[in-house]
């Protein structure tokens, strides 16, 4: 530790940080636009110029130098307050000044400091400068007039997202930032730059003018849109969700969230579930909630248990699926399956279907080998965290699957089962670097693994893991990067077929059961199905449309509720406005209607229907803690199962990034989104 | 005019200080050839293997005892310039030597000279100051509009490389590669960072300092960059010893140094004399004096464009050095004379160099990017003597706020000149806004050239 004087009070410091992180240490803050934690050193915006001795004796940019043992920093000296009004009157002169229009107004750094470090008054009388509007795609909305030129979205697009498609362009005062030749920004992690910027020159599109930040009610909570669990805030107003926005999580998405996070919540005003409905004649009929519990009732006493089904969806909160699982146990249902997909998880201990490493940890892997997933497309979060490792040159990637753009380098190693098999034998470069790693990481897609053959291949994965010793004392690098926000709750509460039960595929195919209840099931082939079909869910989708009765739930914003992510972190979500319409929460759905099944679930409240969750699965309990974070040994040699691996190339699960689940296909900035993505690839494939 | 002119250069034997023998660059007017042949005739590549055998620590003390100074406009002493790269070249980590032959401050043009007809000599320079900082690559980033300078520069290259002064395995036994980089015509890409950015592909904007470019520049490689001019002359004062360079010019100012004068001179012309040569003499002896006689003469600047202007009255026994202009709170810069007559608009020549900051500015840092912009507007009124006149102080102002705040020294070579205006001649833009506001009513609304 080192020591400097901030203002003549002396500080201890780590060596290699900058003046600006000791003085923040101090407790000074140091005003600044185009120095963030998580991007590079830019120096450009010149707002932290602070006083330094020894030095020269002009101020110094303090977010650039390094601290020095015995240094003496000064944050309040006239040189420093003088250079920081010049700084700030420079940036105002061009600066449209027109907050009462400003979508950035009451959370714009230029205002807060324009007050805090600024002159009272501007001496400037020339013509401003105006800089044309650009077009960055359906998310960003760009008034370029009000940009300060800090650099920050260049910045993040090259270095974290990794699709350099900002940029600025020209010289001196004519500077711009622009797109490359005006195109839409495609990038999954795009519409951060929004958060970034420090004026309001790129603004959210979607939530143009829609509220001031003070008018808005803000509730943390947790995404379910990947299966990272990513910290939100989502803020609300009246009974409408008007934009998420990041929280700071070192643990799991660092300060980032993905398009489709933010922006697939105007899906939940669309396209709603707001009252039970029952089929009549064919057609679906509104009811009341009486009609459509006598309705169901009436259908499951009728029908025995062996012929009933019950299939969980992808965006389900821990109670629910708790409430489901406990109802149909006790009518005698086996049929119980939470993995729509099939993916071939949820035998053996819990390591098996958890992403051990932890989602931080995985930045301490020196090689990783990606088998049947694109993390790119699967969780853009995490895959920034693989593009750090590489830029940083700590870790090595090797690819089986989909050879895909994935922002940074990898050895591509073949396309499906057979290059998985033979990798143990392979000879090359990549698993020489595998064999001699010290912290080696497989990361196991659903790709891979949700499709007939995925026990075989699991299998086969177990067994390479073993080989590479990729599960040893003090690292756990068998990953599984899930794709559905619920899935590890449901593996954990083992919601999956019975002994002797039906698991998901075989439920839907006709004539199996007579009764299938969709627990938010809307990625599975239940049209085919020609059971009676009860939906308990949020938006009119692909389970809604064939269903038989209809019961309105609460979608993720509207509920409170436990989600387990890919790491086994269980996370509490909060409630941020209530159902629409008639809509419940699902676990009262569930307790009322087994009220009139005459199979009373034990629990009033929400509280009492947790306290059996832990009872019964105690590792929901842990809130926050990730179990990989103490790795521990497991025996590979239990996962998977028998079987023949057909050659097949692995194919990641999401394909159209922008419409992987109901709310993100109910949203219509989804939608613009993915036919930018679409039209971008069509031109780049010409 | 023109006759008695050439008549004052023929009648003179002997004019200013140096003598022809001590002259290091004696092809500078190209009047002999610039090739391999000539220039070894003059002296050129004669003993480099030994100076290259003396090591890298007899070169580097060398240069410092012949009290060399950097003579790209900062004044930085070249041999410990030299010496502050590693000592040691790290297992992938080559060393690089850069030239900035990017010569684009106004009024400059002694390395266009140096390139067209006497290109060896940088050629030695640059395989000497290799040798003594253990580079085996050398890169000359040459200005975008020297096309000719080029193509004259990369023949030389061509010649050396044939005769093995250089390359691979060559006569001197010291391994040395020389590329030419043709830079696109931007100013800033003149500042040694941003020239470095240039070099790698990308925009031409400074980098931030520290890391300074001997322990991370051209790739992030341990770099020195040095001016034409500094490493053209390293061979023959090696060749001829410290102690002979350290002779000329006043202490602490040695050698000797190309001067450019241009303006209201009679002979406008390049010439290489002693530092520390009276300006006065500088101008009679090799420029034909001042147009219309010394009492004409109303200002210089005297170091390029960017250095702040001196008036005629301090001009009388000036020496021509750094620390004689720093005394007088401007430099000697490139050595770039501007010498401006009483029938100059002193305002209107600054608002035009303010003009040029402001298209040259990178863009890049707040103050600089903003102020140039600001700072040329406002002179142009004062040219026109449409300002108001407590706008001067608020232009001081401003200037004050650019200098020091930026990444690079544009921000400080804009603020110069308008300073060094308003130091000297501040009672010019103060008669010239009276002028204006009396010969007419004052109308709001005046048109703005710089508005638009």
């Amino acid at each position: 530790m080192a020591i400097a004087k901030v203002n003549g009070v002396e500080v201890e410091f780590e060596p290699g940080m900058t003046v600006l992180q000791v003085a923040e240490l101090a407790g000074e803050e140091i005003p600044r636009f185009c120095y963030h934690e998580r991007l590079s050193i830019a120096g450009n915006c010149r707002m932290c110029l602070v006083e330094v001795k020894p030095g020269p004796p002009k101020p110094q940019a303090s977010c650039a130098l390094p601290a020095a043992e015995g240094q003496e920093i000064f944050t309040n000296t006239p040189m420093v307050k003088k250079a920081r009004e010049g700084v700030m009157e420079f940036l105002l002169i061009n600066h449209p000044l027109d907050c009462p229009i400003c979508d950035q107004g009451g959370e714009c750094d230029l205002q807060d400091q324009a007050v805090g470090y600024g002159r009272d008054d501007s001496r400037y009388d020339e013509n401003k400068r105006a800089v044309e509007e650009k077009a960055m795609g359906p998310l960003i909305k760009t008034v370029m007039t009000r940009c300060i030129q800090c650099t920050r979205c260049v910045r993040f697009i090259t270095e974290v997202a990794g699709s350099p498609e900002i940029g600025l362009i020209s010289r001196g005062e004519d500077v711009e930032i622009t797109t490359y030749l005006g195109a839409a920004v495609t990038s999954e992690l795009s519409a951060n730059v929004i958060d970034l910027c420090p004026v309001g020159a790129l603004t959210s599109k979607p939530y143009a003018f829609e509220a001031r930040p003070w008018e808005l009610k803000k509730t943390e909570s947790i995404d379910v849109m990947d299966a990272l669990g990513s910290s939100i805030r989502v803020d609300g107003r009246a009974n409408a969700v008007l934009r998420v926005l990041p929280r700071i999580n070192e643990e799991v998405n660092e300060e980032w969230i993905s398009d489709k996070t933010r922006y697939a919540v105007d899906g939940l005003q669309r396209q709603r579930l707001d009252r039970p409905y029952v089929r009549v004649d064919g057609k679906l009929k509104p009811a009341t909630w009486a009609e459509a519990f006598a309705a169901v009732s009436a259908k499951i006493k009728a029908t025995a248990p062996e012929r009933i089904g019950v299939i969980a969806g992808d965006l389900q909160d821990a109670e629910s699926l708790k409430a489901t699982k406990d109802l149909f146990t006790a009518l005698g249902v086996k049929n119980l399956d939470a993995r729509q997909d099939g993916a071939a998880l949820g035998a053996g201990p819990r390591e098996s279907w958890l992403f051990n490493s932890t989602i931080a940890g995985i930045e301490d892997a020196d090689v990783v080998l990606f088998v049947g997933s694109n993390p790119r497309l699967e969780a853009p979060v995490l895959n920034a965290r693989f593009r750090k490792q590489w830029i940083a040159g700590k870790t090595r990637f090797g690819v089986i699957g989909e050879q895909a753009d994935l922002t940074f380098d990898y050895d591509y190693l073949g396309a499906g089962a057979k290059t998985l098999s033979g990798l143990a034998k392979a000879k090359n470069d990549f698993v020489a670097a595998l064999k001699a790693a010290e912290r080696p990481a497989i990361i196991i897609g659903q790709g891979a693994i949700a499709r007939a053959d995925g026990a075989a291949i699991l299998k086969a994965a177990a067994g390479l893991a073993k080989t590479f010793n990729v599960v040893r004392e003090g690292w756990n690098g068998w990953n599984v990067l899930h794709t559905a926000a619920a899935r590890v709750a449901g593996l954990d509460l083992g919601f999956v077929p019975a002994e002797g039960g039906l698991a998901a595929g075989d439920m839907l195919k006709p004539g199996a059961v007579d009764v299938l209840f969709l627990l938010g099931a809307d990625e599975c082939e239940s049209a085919a199905s020609d059971a009676f079909k009860i939906y308990l869910g949020t938006h009119g989708d692909a389970g809604a449309h064939k269903a038989d009765v209809i019961l309105p739930g609460a979608a993720y914003t509207e509920k409170n509720g436990l989600y387990v992510n890919t790491e086994g972190r269980v996370q509490m979500g909060k409630r941020a406005v209530f159902p629409k319409g008639e809509a419940k929460e699902d676990w009262s759905i569930l307790r009322a209607l087994s009220e009139t099944l005459g199979h009373k679930l034990p629990y009033d409240s929400l509280d009492q229907l947790r306290a059996k969750l832990f009872a019964d699965h105690p590792t929901f309990g842990q809130i926050d803690f990730a179990p990989g974070s103490v790795p521990t040994v497991f025996d590979l040699a239990g996962i998977g199962g028998e079987g023949e691996a057909t050659d097949a190339p692995f194919e990641s699960p999401v394909k159209a990034f922008h419409l992987t689940n109901p709310i993100a296909r109910a949203s219509v900035t989804m939608a613009e989104c993915a036919a930018n993505v679409s039209a971008a690839s069509k031109i780049a494939a010409e | 005019m023109s006759a008695p002119i050439h008549s004052i250069r023929k009648a003179r034997v002997m004019v200013g200080i140096l003598e022809d023998k001590d002259r290091i660059f004696t092809n500078l007017y190209g009047l002999q050839d610039w090739g391999l042949e000539g220039a070894k005739a003059r002296g050129c590549w004669n003993g480099t293997k030994d100076i290259l055998d003396a090591g890298r620590d007899w070169i580097i003390e060398n240069m410092k005892n012949s009290g060399l100074r950097g003579r790209g406009g900062a004044g930085f002493s070249t041999g410990l310039k030299w010496s502050f790269m590693p000592k040691e070249v790290k297992e992938g980590r080559p060393h690089y030597l850069v030239v900035n032959a990017d010569e684009s401050e106004p009024g400059t043009c002694k390395d266009r000279e140096i390139m067209r007809h006497d290109p060896h000599l940088l050629i030695e320079g640059c395989l000497i100051a290799s040798r003594a900082m253990l580079a085996h690559a050398c890169y000359i980033y040459i200005r975008g509009e020297y096309v000719f300078e080029r193509e004259r520069l990369e023949a030389a290259i061509k010649q050396a490389y044939e005769a093995k002064l250089v390359g691979k395995n060559n006569v001197h036994g010291w391994d040395f590669d020389i590329y030419v980089h043709h830079g696109a015509g931007a100013y800033i890409c003149g500042e040694e960072t941003a020239l470095l950015e240039s070099l790698e592909g990308k925009k031409g904007q400074p980098r931030l300092k520290p890391p300074f470019p001997a322990g991370a520049g051209l790739y992030g490689m341990p770099t020195t960059v040095n001016n034409v001019e500094s490493i053209a002359v390293a061979g023959t004062i090696l060749r001829r010893g410290a102690s002979w360079f350290a002779g000329f010019g006043r202490q602490n100012n040695a050698g000797t140094k190309l001067f450019c004068v241009s303006g209201h001179v009679n002979l406008p012309c390049n010439v290489e004399e002693a530092m520390s040569i009276p300006f006065r003499q500088l101008m009679e002896d090799h420029c034909g004096g001042i147009r219309g006689g010394w009492g004409n003469l109303k200002a210089v600047i005297p170091g390029g464009s960017s250095v702040p202007m001196i008036p005629a009255e301090q001009c009388e026994d000036l020496p021509m050095d750094f620390d004689a202009l720093r005394n007088l709170k401007s430099g000697l810069g490139t050595a770039a004379v501007i010498v401006m007559d009483k029938s100059t608009d002193l305002v209107r020549a600054i608002a035009r160099l303010s003009y040029f900051y402001k298209h040259e500015s990178c863009g890049q840092c707040t103050p600089c990017r903003e102020g140039t912009g600001w700072m040329w507007r406002v002179m142009e009124r004062m040219a026109t003597g449409e300002a108001d006149p407590k706008e001067i102080d608020t232009l001081l102002d401003v200037t004050t706020q650019v200098e020091g705040h930026t990444i690079c020294a544009l921000g400080d070579a804009a603020a110069w000149p308008i300073q060094g205006l308003f130091r000297h001649f501040r009672h010019e833009v103060e008669e010239r806004i009276a002028s204006y506001r009396s010969g007419r009513l004052h109308v709001q609304g005046a048109k703005l050239i710089a508005a638009e």
